[in-house]
Protein backbone atom coordinates (compact mmCIF):
# COMPACT_ATOMS: atom_id res chain seq x y z
CA UNK A 1 0.00 0.00 0.00
CA UNK A 2 2.67 2.86 1.26
CA UNK A 3 5.12 1.05 -1.32
CA UNK A 4 2.76 1.61 -4.27
CA UNK A 5 2.60 5.16 -3.03
CA UNK A 6 6.37 5.78 -2.92
CA UNK A 7 6.93 4.11 -6.15
CA UNK A 8 3.90 6.47 -7.62
CA UNK A 9 5.44 9.40 -6.20
CA UNK A 10 9.04 8.59 -7.08
CA UNK A 11 7.56 7.78 -10.73
CA UNK A 12 6.11 11.71 -11.07
CA UNK A 13 9.65 13.23 -9.88
CA UNK A 14 11.38 10.97 -12.13
CA UNK A 15 8.91 11.98 -15.08
CA UNK A 16 9.49 16.09 -14.41
CA UNK A 17 12.86 15.32 -14.41
CA UNK A 18 12.90 13.22 -17.64
CA UNK A 19 10.54 16.02 -18.84
CA UNK A 20 13.51 18.56 -19.23
CA UNK A 21 15.43 16.13 -21.43
CA UNK A 22 12.56 15.02 -23.39
CA UNK A 23 11.92 18.78 -24.33
CA UNK A 24 15.86 19.30 -25.05
CA UNK A 25 16.11 16.11 -27.62
CA UNK A 26 12.61 17.51 -28.80
CA UNK A 27 13.64 20.91 -29.43
CA UNK A 28 17.19 19.42 -31.06
CA UNK A 29 14.85 17.27 -33.40
CA UNK A 30 12.67 19.73 -34.48
CA UNK A 31 15.82 22.27 -35.46
CA UNK A 32 17.41 19.30 -37.37
CA UNK A 33 14.44 18.42 -39.24
CA UNK A 34 13.52 22.09 -40.08
CA UNK A 35 16.92 23.22 -40.98
CA UNK A 36 18.83 20.32 -42.81
CA UNK A 37 16.12 21.25 -46.04
CA UNK A 38 18.05 24.10 -46.64
CA UNK A 39 20.47 22.23 -48.02
CA UNK A 40 18.48 20.88 -50.97
CA UNK A 41 18.49 24.14 -52.03
CA UNK A 42 21.69 25.94 -51.82
CA UNK A 43 25.33 24.15 -50.79
CA UNK A 44 26.31 24.76 -47.06
CA UNK A 45 29.23 26.68 -48.22
CA UNK A 46 26.98 28.99 -50.38
CA UNK A 47 24.67 29.50 -47.28
CA UNK A 48 27.17 29.96 -44.49
CA UNK A 49 29.58 32.04 -46.59
CA UNK A 50 27.49 33.80 -49.06
CA UNK A 51 27.50 37.34 -48.97
CA UNK A 52 23.94 38.46 -49.85
CA UNK A 53 21.05 37.52 -47.52
CA UNK A 54 17.31 38.41 -49.66
CA UNK A 55 15.46 35.68 -49.13
CA UNK A 56 12.01 37.61 -50.53
CA UNK A 57 14.05 38.59 -53.43
CA UNK A 58 13.11 36.58 -57.20
CA UNK A 59 15.19 34.61 -57.33
CA UNK A 60 15.98 34.40 -53.65
CA UNK A 61 19.53 34.50 -52.28
CA UNK A 62 20.43 32.79 -48.46
CA UNK A 63 23.50 33.85 -48.31
CA UNK A 64 23.94 34.15 -44.00
CA UNK A 65 27.77 35.50 -43.82
CA UNK A 66 26.49 39.28 -43.17
CA UNK A 67 24.74 37.65 -40.09
CA UNK A 68 26.99 35.67 -38.82
CA UNK A 69 29.59 38.32 -39.29
CA UNK A 70 27.33 40.85 -37.59
CA UNK A 71 26.49 38.45 -34.65
CA UNK A 72 30.52 37.87 -34.55
CA UNK A 73 31.33 41.70 -34.97
CA UNK A 74 28.74 42.69 -31.98
CA UNK A 75 29.65 39.83 -29.61
CA UNK A 76 33.04 41.04 -30.14
CA UNK A 77 32.05 44.78 -29.09
CA UNK A 78 30.06 43.52 -25.92
CA UNK A 79 33.04 40.92 -24.91
CA UNK A 80 35.32 44.44 -25.16
CA UNK A 81 32.81 45.99 -22.57
CA UNK A 82 31.84 43.24 -20.15
CA UNK A 83 35.02 41.71 -19.81
CA UNK A 84 37.34 44.26 -18.43
CA UNK A 85 34.09 45.82 -16.70
CA UNK A 86 32.65 42.10 -15.35
CA UNK A 87 36.26 41.03 -14.36
CA UNK A 88 36.95 44.40 -12.86
CA UNK A 89 33.82 44.70 -10.60
CA UNK A 90 34.22 41.58 -9.46
CA UNK A 91 38.31 41.88 -8.36
CA UNK A 92 36.88 45.38 -6.75
CA UNK A 93 33.92 43.24 -5.19
CA UNK A 94 35.94 40.92 -4.00
CA UNK A 95 39.15 42.07 -2.94
CA UNK A 96 39.04 46.02 -2.44
CA UNK A 97 35.32 46.69 -1.52
CA UNK A 98 34.86 46.76 2.43
CA UNK A 99 31.48 44.69 3.74
CA UNK A 100 29.37 47.38 3.77
CA UNK A 101 30.22 48.39 -0.23
CA UNK A 102 29.89 44.78 -1.15
CA UNK A 103 26.66 44.78 1.00
CA UNK A 104 25.14 47.68 -1.49
CA UNK A 105 27.26 46.77 -4.78
CA UNK A 106 26.10 42.97 -5.17
CA UNK A 107 22.46 43.41 -5.10
CA UNK A 108 22.88 46.37 -7.69
CA UNK A 109 24.43 43.87 -10.08
CA UNK A 110 21.61 40.98 -9.41
CA UNK A 111 19.39 43.72 -10.40
CA UNK A 112 20.93 44.84 -13.51
CA UNK A 113 20.75 41.44 -14.23
CA UNK A 114 17.34 40.55 -13.98
CA UNK A 115 16.12 44.06 -15.79
CA UNK A 116 14.09 42.71 -19.01
CA UNK A 117 16.52 43.05 -22.31
CA UNK A 118 13.43 45.42 -23.58
CA UNK A 119 14.47 48.04 -21.63
CA UNK A 120 18.33 47.74 -22.20
CA UNK A 121 16.75 47.97 -26.63
CA UNK A 122 14.44 51.09 -25.00
CA UNK A 123 17.35 52.61 -23.15
CA UNK A 124 20.14 52.26 -26.20
CA UNK A 125 17.20 53.51 -28.81
CA UNK A 126 16.17 56.49 -27.29
CA UNK A 127 19.53 57.39 -25.44
CA UNK A 128 22.56 55.49 -26.63
CA UNK A 129 21.70 55.68 -30.12
CA UNK A 130 21.07 59.79 -30.45
CA UNK A 131 24.23 60.07 -28.40
CA UNK A 132 26.42 57.51 -30.73
CA UNK A 133 24.36 59.82 -33.61
CA UNK A 134 26.02 62.91 -32.24
CA UNK A 135 29.46 61.64 -31.17
CA UNK A 136 30.31 60.36 -34.11
CA UNK A 137 28.40 62.29 -36.78
CA UNK A 138 26.59 59.57 -37.83
CA UNK A 139 23.85 59.79 -40.46
CA UNK A 140 22.09 56.90 -37.76
CA UNK A 141 22.82 56.03 -34.26
CA UNK A 142 21.36 51.86 -34.82
CA UNK A 143 24.85 50.40 -35.58
CA UNK A 144 26.85 47.73 -34.58
CA UNK A 145 28.82 49.81 -32.34
CA UNK A 146 25.18 50.64 -30.20
CA UNK A 147 24.23 47.22 -29.79
CA UNK A 148 27.65 45.66 -29.11
CA UNK A 149 28.29 48.36 -26.40
CA UNK A 150 23.85 47.56 -24.86
CA UNK A 151 25.31 43.83 -25.19
CA UNK A 152 28.40 44.44 -23.40
CA UNK A 153 26.89 46.57 -20.50
CA UNK A 154 23.65 43.38 -20.43
CA UNK A 155 26.40 40.88 -20.18
CA UNK A 156 28.50 42.46 -17.45
CA UNK A 157 26.64 41.67 -14.24
CA UNK A 158 26.37 38.24 -15.37
CA UNK A 159 30.46 38.05 -15.73
CA UNK A 160 30.65 40.06 -12.95
CA UNK A 161 28.39 37.50 -10.62
CA UNK A 162 30.32 34.46 -11.80
CA UNK A 163 33.34 35.97 -12.07
CA UNK A 164 32.80 36.86 -7.91
CA UNK A 165 31.89 33.45 -7.29
CA UNK A 166 34.78 32.38 -8.81
CA UNK A 167 37.16 34.25 -6.74
CA UNK A 168 34.89 33.46 -3.80
CA UNK A 169 35.75 29.93 -4.13
CA UNK A 170 39.55 30.37 -4.00
CA UNK A 171 40.43 29.10 -0.43
CA UNK A 172 41.27 31.69 2.19
CA UNK A 173 44.75 29.52 2.76
CA UNK A 174 45.63 30.74 -0.33
CA UNK A 175 45.83 33.89 0.69
CA UNK A 176 47.73 33.34 3.92
CA UNK A 177 50.20 30.93 2.08
CA UNK A 178 51.13 34.19 0.00
CA UNK A 179 51.09 36.75 2.90
CA UNK A 180 53.03 34.41 4.99
CA UNK A 181 55.54 34.71 2.69
CA UNK A 182 55.65 38.17 2.24
CA UNK A 183 54.08 38.99 -0.81
CA UNK A 184 51.74 42.11 -0.53
CA UNK A 185 48.41 42.50 -1.31
CA UNK A 186 48.65 43.15 -5.12
CA UNK A 187 50.91 40.01 -5.54
CA UNK A 188 48.63 38.10 -3.54
CA UNK A 189 46.22 39.29 -5.86
CA UNK A 190 47.91 39.11 -9.25
CA UNK A 191 50.15 35.45 -8.78
CA UNK A 192 47.78 33.94 -6.60
CA UNK A 193 44.12 34.56 -6.41
CA UNK A 194 43.15 35.54 -10.30
CA UNK A 195 45.43 32.37 -11.39
CA UNK A 196 43.68 30.41 -9.16
CA UNK A 197 40.00 31.49 -9.81
CA UNK A 198 41.50 31.76 -13.50
CA UNK A 199 39.72 29.12 -15.29
CA UNK A 200 36.34 29.95 -13.17
CA UNK A 201 37.09 33.58 -14.55
CA UNK A 202 36.76 32.05 -18.15
CA UNK A 203 33.98 30.38 -17.60
CA UNK A 204 32.50 33.38 -16.28
CA UNK A 205 33.32 35.32 -20.01
CA UNK A 206 32.20 31.60 -21.53
CA UNK A 207 28.36 32.25 -20.27
CA UNK A 208 28.74 36.23 -21.03
CA UNK A 209 29.66 35.33 -24.43
CA UNK A 210 26.98 33.26 -24.93
CA UNK A 211 24.80 35.35 -23.40
CA UNK A 212 25.80 38.43 -25.96
CA UNK A 213 25.03 36.20 -29.36
CA UNK A 214 22.22 34.48 -28.35
CA UNK A 215 20.44 37.61 -27.19
CA UNK A 216 17.37 39.08 -29.42
CA UNK A 217 15.68 41.66 -28.70
CA UNK A 218 18.37 44.05 -27.54
CA UNK A 219 19.88 43.79 -30.95
CA UNK A 220 16.56 44.02 -32.81
CA UNK A 221 15.69 47.11 -31.71
CA UNK A 222 19.93 49.07 -31.55
CA UNK A 223 21.43 46.83 -34.35
CA UNK A 224 20.13 48.98 -37.66
CA UNK A 225 18.82 45.70 -39.08
CA UNK A 226 21.17 45.87 -42.30
CA UNK A 227 21.88 42.12 -43.68
CA UNK A 228 24.86 43.87 -45.25
CA UNK A 229 28.47 42.27 -44.22
CA UNK A 230 30.01 45.40 -41.83
CA UNK A 231 33.18 47.12 -43.09
CA UNK A 232 32.96 49.33 -39.59
CA UNK A 233 31.82 49.40 -36.09
CA UNK A 234 29.11 52.11 -37.48
CA UNK A 235 27.69 50.12 -39.95
CA UNK A 236 24.24 48.92 -38.78
CA UNK A 237 23.70 45.06 -38.96
CA UNK A 238 21.61 42.70 -38.64
CA UNK A 239 22.74 39.48 -35.64
CA UNK A 240 21.23 35.89 -36.91
CA UNK A 241 18.89 36.54 -33.84
CA UNK A 242 17.71 39.40 -35.34
CA UNK A 243 17.26 38.32 -38.72
CA UNK A 244 15.02 35.15 -37.07
CA UNK A 245 13.10 37.42 -35.24
CA UNK A 246 12.05 39.81 -37.70
CA UNK A 247 11.51 37.72 -40.40
CA UNK A 248 9.77 34.32 -38.91
CA UNK A 249 6.76 36.39 -39.11
CA UNK A 250 6.41 36.77 -42.98
CA UNK A 251 8.13 33.54 -43.83
CA UNK A 252 5.94 31.01 -45.42
CA UNK A 253 5.73 27.99 -43.18
CA UNK A 254 7.46 25.10 -45.10
CA UNK A 255 8.98 27.28 -47.44
CA UNK A 256 12.34 28.13 -48.35
CA UNK A 257 12.97 30.73 -46.36
CA UNK A 258 11.34 29.12 -43.31
CA UNK A 259 13.61 26.86 -43.69
CA UNK A 260 16.79 29.01 -44.18
CA UNK A 261 15.83 30.95 -41.03
CA UNK A 262 15.85 27.38 -38.86
CA UNK A 263 19.09 26.59 -40.30
CA UNK A 264 20.56 30.03 -39.08
CA UNK A 265 18.56 29.02 -35.51
CA UNK A 266 20.49 25.68 -35.65
CA UNK A 267 23.46 27.46 -36.23
CA UNK A 268 23.36 29.46 -33.29
CA UNK A 269 22.05 26.79 -30.69
CA UNK A 270 24.86 24.48 -31.69
CA UNK A 271 27.62 27.51 -30.87
CA UNK A 272 25.88 28.18 -27.56
CA UNK A 273 25.72 24.56 -26.51
CA UNK A 274 29.40 24.93 -27.50
CA UNK A 275 30.05 27.67 -25.26
CA UNK A 276 28.17 26.12 -22.44
CA UNK A 277 29.59 22.92 -22.60
CA UNK A 278 33.29 24.50 -23.00
CA UNK A 279 32.19 26.64 -19.84
CA UNK A 280 31.02 23.74 -17.70
CA UNK A 281 34.10 21.64 -18.68
CA UNK A 282 36.29 24.68 -17.54
CA UNK A 283 34.96 25.12 -14.17
CA UNK A 284 34.65 21.62 -13.64
CA UNK A 285 38.14 21.19 -13.81
CA UNK A 286 38.69 24.27 -12.29
CA UNK A 287 36.89 23.40 -9.25
CA UNK A 288 39.07 19.63 -9.49
CA UNK A 289 42.27 21.40 -9.73
CA UNK A 290 41.04 23.87 -6.36
CA UNK A 291 40.48 20.20 -4.74
CA UNK A 292 36.88 21.40 -4.08
CA UNK A 293 35.38 18.17 -5.89
CA UNK A 294 36.89 14.69 -7.27
CA UNK B 1 76.06 37.38 15.23
CA UNK B 2 75.60 40.72 14.18
CA UNK B 3 73.82 43.00 16.93
CA UNK B 4 70.61 44.00 16.05
CA UNK B 5 71.13 47.60 16.54
CA UNK B 6 73.89 47.34 13.33
CA UNK B 7 71.44 45.38 11.26
CA UNK B 8 68.59 48.43 11.82
CA UNK B 9 70.38 51.19 12.52
CA UNK B 10 67.29 53.37 11.59
CA UNK B 11 65.06 51.60 13.10
CA UNK B 12 65.88 51.82 16.83
CA UNK B 13 62.62 52.64 18.34
CA UNK B 14 62.35 55.24 20.94
CA UNK B 15 62.61 53.08 24.12
CA UNK B 16 65.82 51.24 22.65
CA UNK B 17 65.80 47.13 22.52
CA UNK B 18 64.09 45.40 25.28
CA UNK B 19 66.59 43.79 27.19
CA UNK B 20 65.79 43.89 31.03
CA UNK B 21 63.92 40.63 30.70
CA UNK B 22 66.11 39.13 28.64
CA UNK B 23 67.75 35.84 28.92
CA UNK B 24 64.53 35.24 31.26
CA UNK B 25 61.18 33.62 31.29
CA UNK B 26 58.36 35.08 33.29
CA UNK B 27 59.13 32.03 35.97
CA UNK B 28 63.05 33.53 35.82
CA UNK B 29 64.63 29.98 34.58
CA UNK B 30 67.49 31.91 32.07
CA UNK B 31 67.56 30.49 29.02
CA UNK B 32 71.54 31.94 28.55
CA UNK B 33 70.62 33.72 25.17
CA UNK B 34 69.12 37.08 24.37
CA UNK B 35 66.03 35.90 22.91
CA UNK B 36 65.54 36.27 19.18
CA UNK B 37 60.98 36.74 19.91
CA UNK B 38 59.56 37.65 22.13
CA UNK B 39 56.22 39.09 23.72
CA UNK B 40 56.26 41.54 26.55
CA UNK B 41 52.38 41.94 28.11
CA UNK B 42 50.29 41.01 25.26
CA UNK B 43 46.51 41.14 25.35
CA UNK B 44 44.53 40.40 22.22
CA UNK B 45 41.10 40.98 21.63
CA UNK B 46 38.57 39.90 18.71
CA UNK B 47 36.54 42.57 18.80
CA UNK B 48 35.02 42.43 22.44
CA UNK B 49 36.34 38.86 23.13
CA UNK B 50 40.09 38.82 25.05
CA UNK B 51 41.96 35.82 23.79
CA UNK B 52 45.34 36.61 25.13
CA UNK B 53 45.62 37.12 28.46
CA UNK B 54 48.66 39.05 29.62
CA UNK B 55 51.26 36.70 27.79
CA UNK B 56 55.01 37.20 28.10
CA UNK B 57 57.15 34.62 26.16
CA UNK B 58 60.51 34.32 24.85
CA UNK B 59 61.84 32.29 22.08
CA UNK B 60 65.49 31.48 22.84
CA UNK B 61 67.53 31.90 19.43
CA UNK B 62 68.03 28.25 17.28
CA UNK B 63 65.97 26.73 19.74
CA UNK B 64 62.32 24.76 19.68
CA UNK B 65 59.77 26.38 22.08
CA UNK B 66 56.32 24.36 21.83
CA UNK B 67 53.25 25.80 22.50
CA UNK B 68 50.93 23.39 23.91
CA UNK B 69 47.21 23.47 25.44
CA UNK B 70 43.65 22.76 24.67
CA UNK B 71 42.11 24.09 21.71
CA UNK B 72 40.81 27.50 21.92
CA UNK B 73 43.31 28.20 24.33
CA UNK B 74 45.03 31.08 21.74
CA UNK B 75 47.73 28.99 20.32
CA UNK B 76 46.74 30.16 17.18
CA UNK B 77 46.30 33.66 17.80
CA UNK B 78 49.43 33.66 19.78
CA UNK B 79 51.82 32.57 17.15
CA UNK B 80 49.84 34.16 14.48
CA UNK B 81 51.04 37.52 16.21
CA UNK B 82 54.80 36.92 16.02
CA UNK B 83 54.43 37.08 12.27
CA UNK B 84 51.42 39.62 12.31
CA UNK B 85 49.37 36.96 10.22
CA UNK B 86 46.26 38.83 12.87
CA UNK B 87 46.19 41.92 10.61
CA UNK B 88 44.11 40.76 8.50
CA UNK B 89 41.24 39.88 11.10
CA UNK B 90 39.35 42.65 11.09
CA UNK B 91 37.96 44.53 14.53
CA UNK B 92 40.62 42.46 16.43
CA UNK B 93 43.40 44.74 18.53
CA UNK B 94 46.63 44.16 20.15
CA UNK B 95 47.95 45.78 23.24
CA UNK B 96 51.59 45.42 24.80
CA UNK B 97 54.80 44.08 22.55
CA UNK B 98 56.50 41.99 20.03
CA UNK B 99 59.77 42.43 19.35
CA UNK B 100 62.21 40.82 17.03
CA UNK B 101 65.68 40.85 17.89
CA UNK B 102 65.05 43.45 20.35
CA UNK B 103 62.60 45.52 17.93
CA UNK B 104 58.79 45.89 17.97
CA UNK B 105 57.59 44.44 14.80
CA UNK B 106 53.79 46.22 15.62
CA UNK B 107 56.05 50.28 15.34
CA UNK B 108 55.36 52.14 12.44
CA UNK B 109 58.27 51.92 10.55
CA UNK B 110 58.10 47.69 10.19
CA UNK B 111 56.53 46.60 7.47
CA UNK B 112 54.55 43.42 7.72
CA UNK B 113 55.04 42.06 4.33
CA UNK B 114 59.39 42.57 5.73
CA UNK B 115 58.72 40.66 8.65
CA UNK B 116 57.02 37.65 7.27
CA UNK B 117 60.30 37.07 5.17
CA UNK B 118 61.92 37.08 8.48
CA UNK B 119 59.11 34.95 10.44
CA UNK B 120 57.66 32.15 8.56
CA UNK B 121 55.00 30.50 8.76
CA UNK B 122 53.86 26.57 8.56
CA UNK B 123 49.88 25.93 8.36
CA UNK B 124 47.66 23.75 10.28
CA UNK B 125 46.53 22.16 6.70
CA UNK B 126 48.89 21.90 3.72
CA UNK B 127 48.12 25.23 1.51
CA UNK B 128 50.47 24.26 -1.42
CA UNK B 129 49.46 26.96 -4.49
CA UNK B 130 47.47 25.09 -7.51
CA UNK B 131 51.05 25.64 -9.00
CA UNK B 132 54.31 22.98 -10.07
CA UNK B 133 56.25 21.88 -7.37
CA UNK B 134 58.80 24.28 -8.58
CA UNK B 135 56.40 27.14 -9.09
CA UNK B 136 55.48 26.48 -4.99
CA UNK B 137 59.00 26.65 -3.85
CA UNK B 138 59.99 29.81 -6.37
CA UNK B 139 56.95 31.98 -5.39
CA UNK B 140 58.21 33.72 -2.34
CA UNK B 141 61.92 34.71 -3.83
CA UNK B 142 60.39 35.93 -6.75
CA UNK B 143 57.69 37.97 -5.25
CA UNK B 144 60.96 39.60 -2.87
CA UNK B 145 62.84 40.55 -6.27
CA UNK B 146 64.76 37.39 -7.10
CA UNK B 147 64.96 37.32 -10.63
CA UNK B 148 67.95 35.19 -11.95
CA UNK B 149 66.97 31.99 -13.65
CA UNK B 150 69.76 30.15 -12.18
CA UNK B 151 69.72 31.51 -8.30
CA UNK B 152 65.96 30.41 -8.58
CA UNK B 153 66.51 27.12 -9.51
CA UNK B 154 69.38 26.83 -6.94
CA UNK B 155 67.06 27.94 -4.03
CA UNK B 156 64.62 25.99 -4.96
CA UNK B 157 67.02 23.10 -5.23
CA UNK B 158 68.23 23.63 -1.77
CA UNK B 159 64.90 24.53 -0.10
CA UNK B 160 63.56 21.25 -1.02
CA UNK B 161 66.23 19.39 -0.17
CA UNK B 162 66.69 20.84 3.01
CA UNK B 163 62.62 19.86 3.71
CA UNK B 164 64.05 16.17 3.16
CA UNK B 165 61.62 16.21 -0.23
CA UNK B 166 63.99 16.85 -3.21
CA UNK B 167 64.92 13.30 -3.99
CA UNK B 168 61.11 12.41 -3.54
CA UNK B 169 60.12 15.37 -6.14
CA UNK B 170 63.73 16.23 -8.23
CA UNK B 171 61.66 14.35 -11.24
CA UNK B 172 58.11 16.11 -11.34
CA UNK B 173 59.38 19.67 -10.66
CA UNK B 174 56.78 20.92 -13.64
CA UNK B 175 53.39 19.00 -12.19
CA UNK B 176 51.19 19.84 -10.34
CA UNK B 177 51.98 20.53 -5.91
CA UNK B 178 48.09 19.15 -5.47
CA UNK B 179 49.34 15.31 -6.58
CA UNK B 180 51.67 15.25 -3.75
CA UNK B 181 50.72 12.88 -1.11
CA UNK B 182 49.12 15.22 2.25
CA UNK B 183 52.56 14.82 4.19
CA UNK B 184 54.71 15.64 1.24
CA UNK B 185 52.75 19.05 0.64
CA UNK B 186 53.31 19.80 4.21
CA UNK B 187 57.32 19.27 3.61
CA UNK B 188 56.67 21.28 0.22
CA UNK B 189 54.92 24.23 2.36
CA UNK B 190 57.84 24.16 4.24
CA UNK B 191 60.23 23.76 1.92
CA UNK B 192 58.55 27.20 0.41
CA UNK B 193 58.52 28.42 3.92
CA UNK B 194 62.48 27.92 3.58
CA UNK B 195 63.21 29.32 0.23
CA UNK B 196 62.16 33.18 1.48
CA UNK B 197 65.22 32.45 4.29
CA UNK B 198 63.80 33.40 7.43
CA UNK B 199 64.97 33.36 10.60
CA UNK B 200 62.27 32.32 11.92
CA UNK B 201 59.69 29.36 11.65
CA UNK B 202 56.65 28.84 13.23
CA UNK B 203 54.36 25.72 12.93
CA UNK B 204 50.89 25.77 13.78
CA UNK B 205 49.63 22.18 13.98
CA UNK B 206 52.00 20.84 11.41
CA UNK B 207 51.16 17.79 11.46
CA UNK B 208 47.23 17.99 12.71
CA UNK B 209 46.14 16.77 9.34
CA UNK B 210 49.01 14.02 8.93
CA UNK B 211 49.18 10.43 9.27
CA UNK B 212 51.92 9.03 11.70
CA UNK B 213 54.52 8.39 9.06
CA UNK B 214 54.21 11.54 7.65
CA UNK B 215 54.02 13.08 10.94
CA UNK B 216 57.16 11.15 12.07
CA UNK B 217 59.34 12.77 9.00
CA UNK B 218 57.91 16.06 9.65
CA UNK B 219 59.38 15.95 13.06
CA UNK B 220 62.44 14.37 12.32
CA UNK B 221 62.79 17.57 9.63
CA UNK B 222 61.77 19.93 12.88
CA UNK B 223 64.82 18.43 14.67
CA UNK B 224 67.31 18.41 11.82
CA UNK B 225 66.26 22.50 11.31
CA UNK B 226 66.20 23.47 14.91
CA UNK B 227 70.29 24.54 15.32
CA UNK B 228 70.40 26.61 12.24
CA UNK B 229 66.63 28.49 12.87
CA UNK B 230 64.41 29.94 15.87
CA UNK B 231 60.78 27.76 16.12
CA UNK B 232 58.00 27.75 17.60
CA UNK B 233 55.58 24.88 17.42
CA UNK B 234 51.67 25.07 18.67
CA UNK B 235 50.92 21.22 18.64
CA UNK B 236 47.89 19.43 20.71
CA UNK B 237 50.07 16.47 20.64
CA UNK B 238 52.03 16.26 24.40
CA UNK B 239 54.64 13.37 22.89
CA UNK B 240 55.33 15.68 19.87
CA UNK B 241 56.10 18.39 22.46
CA UNK B 242 58.51 16.09 24.30
CA UNK B 243 60.12 14.67 21.28
CA UNK B 244 61.19 18.13 19.19
CA UNK B 245 61.30 20.80 21.72
CA UNK B 246 63.86 22.66 24.08
CA UNK B 247 60.92 24.26 25.63
CA UNK B 248 57.40 23.90 26.19
CA UNK B 249 54.73 26.73 27.20
CA UNK B 250 51.48 25.47 28.67
CA UNK B 251 48.67 27.75 27.50
CA UNK B 252 45.05 27.89 29.06
CA UNK B 253 42.27 30.27 28.31
CA UNK B 254 44.48 32.37 26.61
CA UNK B 255 46.88 32.63 29.46
CA UNK B 256 50.57 30.88 29.82
CA UNK B 257 50.56 29.03 32.94
CA UNK B 258 53.89 27.66 32.86
CA UNK B 259 57.03 27.73 30.85
CA UNK B 260 60.22 26.10 30.88
CA UNK B 261 62.63 23.63 29.52
CA UNK B 262 60.54 21.33 28.19
CA UNK B 263 62.10 18.39 30.03
CA UNK B 264 61.14 19.85 33.49
CA UNK B 265 57.74 20.66 32.40
CA UNK B 266 56.95 17.00 31.54
CA UNK B 267 58.89 15.71 34.41
CA UNK B 268 58.19 18.34 36.91
CA UNK B 269 55.79 20.46 36.32
CA UNK B 270 55.46 23.04 39.00
CA UNK B 271 51.12 24.34 38.38
CA UNK B 272 48.42 21.72 39.38
CA UNK B 273 46.47 23.16 35.94
CA UNK B 274 49.71 21.69 33.85
CA UNK B 275 49.75 18.21 35.47
CA UNK B 276 46.28 17.92 34.87
CA UNK B 277 46.51 18.57 31.46
CA UNK B 278 49.70 16.56 30.50
CA UNK B 279 48.41 13.88 32.21
CA UNK B 280 45.84 13.81 30.27
CA UNK B 281 43.03 14.79 33.06
CA UNK B 282 41.34 17.44 30.62
CA UNK B 283 41.45 18.90 27.77
N1 LIG C 1 39.10 35.39 13.73
C1 LIG C 1 38.56 35.24 14.95
N2 LIG C 1 37.53 36.02 15.34
C2 LIG C 1 36.97 35.89 16.55
N3 LIG C 1 37.39 35.00 17.47
C3 LIG C 1 38.42 34.19 17.15
C4 LIG C 1 39.05 34.26 15.87
N4 LIG C 1 40.04 33.34 15.84
C5 LIG C 1 40.01 32.73 17.04
N5 LIG C 1 39.05 33.23 17.83
C6 LIG C 1 38.75 32.82 19.21
O1 LIG C 1 39.87 33.02 20.00
C7 LIG C 1 40.09 31.93 20.89
C8 LIG C 1 41.44 31.32 20.66
O2 LIG C 1 41.45 30.70 19.37
P1 LIG C 1 42.74 30.02 18.77
O3 LIG C 1 43.88 30.93 18.94
O4 LIG C 1 42.42 29.60 17.39
O5 LIG C 1 42.90 28.75 19.71
P2 LIG C 1 43.80 27.44 19.54
O6 LIG C 1 44.69 27.62 18.36
O7 LIG C 1 44.53 27.33 20.83
O8 LIG C 1 42.86 26.31 19.38
C9 LIG C 1 38.95 30.95 20.63
O9 LIG C 1 37.97 31.16 21.62
C10 LIG C 1 38.44 31.34 19.29
O10 LIG C 1 37.06 31.10 19.21
MG1 LIG D 1 44.76 26.51 16.54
Amino acid sequence: MNTTKEKLIKLLFAAAAFSSLALLAGIIIVLFREALPVFSFVSPLAFLGGESWYPTAEPPEFGVWPLIAASAWVTGIALVICVPLGVGSALYLHELAGPRQRAALKPVIEVLASIPSIIYGFFGMTVMAPFMQEAFGLPIGLCALTAGVILGVMATPTVASIAEDALGYVPRSFREASFALGANRWETLVKVIVPAAGSGISTAVILGMSRAIGETMTVLMVAGGAAVVPSSVFDPVRPMTAAIAAEMGEAAVGGEHYHALFAIALALFLVTFVFNIAAELISRRYRLKLGLAR
Amino acid sequence: MLSTAIENPEARPPSGPVTVNAGSTAEGETTGFEPKMSARGVNFYYGPKRALKDISLDLPPRMVTAIIGPSGCGKSTFIRLLNRMNDLVPDARLEGEILLDGFDINRPACDAADLRKRVGMVFQKPNPFPKTIFENVAYGPEVNGLRDRLALEERVENSLRRAALWDEVKDRLRESALGLSGGQQQRLCIARCLAVEPEVLLFDEPCASLDPISTAKIEELILDLRRQYTIAIVTHNMQQAARVSDRTAFFLMGEIIEVGPTGRIFKAPRDRRTEDYITGRFG
